[in-house]
């Protein structure tokens, strides 16, 4: 009985691996599909609690996602296995690409198209930057952690990690204060 | 030693991205390039590997830094990484997360990263941006160059589509198809 929901455990986000495109976000639906109307693990509710933990827990969402999945199902080797699961399609994938890649990437076709995806991929980057700005809180302390952060990075080429530690220390500065003058 | 480097600066980067999509991009590209295992440039070519490719950007951006540096055993490791600090985080989470999800210390952490996350990811637009339309550094005999304005009519190309909603893949292949003609034409 165990074994075979680990079985399917590991089977189900397998496949959630390997046919989703643009990672964590876009594999929520079919999460929910699987896990929720498929096999009855979870309840709808659970999935919205289990997408906001992923999201305010450091790591990928697709990891985050799988793993709480896999522990709320099967405990420990629950999670192994979703996990698991959810990784392995992606690392086949790209390490059989890599190898090609080496092949092609001398041809001067090969070159010339990666000149125009370049630009192109800077083209979405900002689009998906877009999204996350709609996304986001429109709140003073966002406008001023956007520019802190841009600036500190772009500009001051301050370590990552200070930038990340110092952001998260600004936000929770300002919630304290903010619900202090409500309270008041 | 490669395999343990590979390990131990993915595993920081598991640590410390919160998010996803390319919450991780800066971080990644900070490392990457510090240690000189990729060029700006070919972080947008594996973008646009891994926008056409399924499963997650973090998983397929440790894999590849891996296998480039490593080999098999280097993509493991990178991989291994990457996914040990989320795993781990959750199972601990996932025993007391009715307090988790109610805690206002998180809440309030959080309203400071995920700004700070779109901030992180414009800075790291600029530096790869620069090496596309900038290759030779910021001087203005870019503008006498040929391979400037191809560049800027793809990327303006790009930029309608995506947000008319076309999907990345198919833009990507624009792009490439349109870098190809201006190759050989011009």
């Amino acid at each position: 009985m165990k074994k075979s929901k680990l079985l399917a455990l590991f089977l189900t986000f397998f496949k959630i691996g390997a046919f989703t495109f643009g990672g964590g976000y876009a594999m929520i639906p079919l999460i929910s599909r699987e896990t929720v109307e498929k096999y009855k693990w979870i309840s709808d509710e659970d999935i919205l609690d289990i997408v906001a933990i992923a999201e305010s827990t450091p790591g990928p969402i697709a990891i985050n996602t799988a793993t709480f999945i896999g522990y709320k199902v099967c405990g420990f080797w629950g999670a192994f296995c979703a996990t698991m699961g959810v990784v392995l399609p992606s690392f086949l994938i790209i390490l059989g690409i890599s190898f090609v890649l080496k092949e092609f990437k001398e041809l001067q076709a090969v070159q010339f198209a990666f000149n125009g995806i370049r630009a192109g991929v800077v083209a979405l980057i900002i689009k998906a930057l877009w999204t996350m700005y709609k996304k986001c809180p429109k709140n003073i302390c966002s406008y001023i952690v956007i520019a802190a952060a841009f600036v500190a990075t772009a500009f001051l080429n301050l370590p990552i990690l200070a930038v990340i530690i110092g952001c998260a220390v600004f936000g929770l500065v300002y919630s304290i204060l903010i619900s202090r003058r409500v309270k008041k | 030693m490669i395999f343990l480097e590979l390990f131990l600066t993915f595993l920081k980067i598991g640590a410390f991205t919160f998010g996803g999509g390319f919450a991780m991009l800066p971080f990644v590209q900070e490392a990457v390039l510090q240690k000189g295992w990729m060029t700006s440039g070919e972080i947008l070519d594996f973008i646009a590997v891994s926008e056409s490719t399924p499963g997650p950007f973090a998983i397929n951006i440790s894999t590849f830094v891996g296998t480039k540096m490593g080999g098999v055993l280097g993509a493991a490791c990178a991989t291994l990484g990457v996914v040990v600090p989320s795993f781990v985080i959750i199972l601990i989470v996932a025993k007391f997360y009715e307090k988790f999800k109610s805690s206002k210390t998180v809440s309030g952490v959080m309203s400071g990263l995920k700004p700070a996350a779109i901030g992180l990811i414009l800075g790291a637009v600029v530096t790869v941006g620069s090496a596309v339309f900038f290759p030779a550094g910021l001087t203005f005999k870019v503008f006498e160059t040929l391979s400037f304005y191809v560049s800027l009519v793809i990327f303006a190309a790009a930029l309608i589509m995506s947000f008319k909603k076309v999907h990345p893949i198919i833009i990507i292949c624009i792009s490439a198809v349109l870098g190809i003609a201006s190759g050989y034409l011009l």
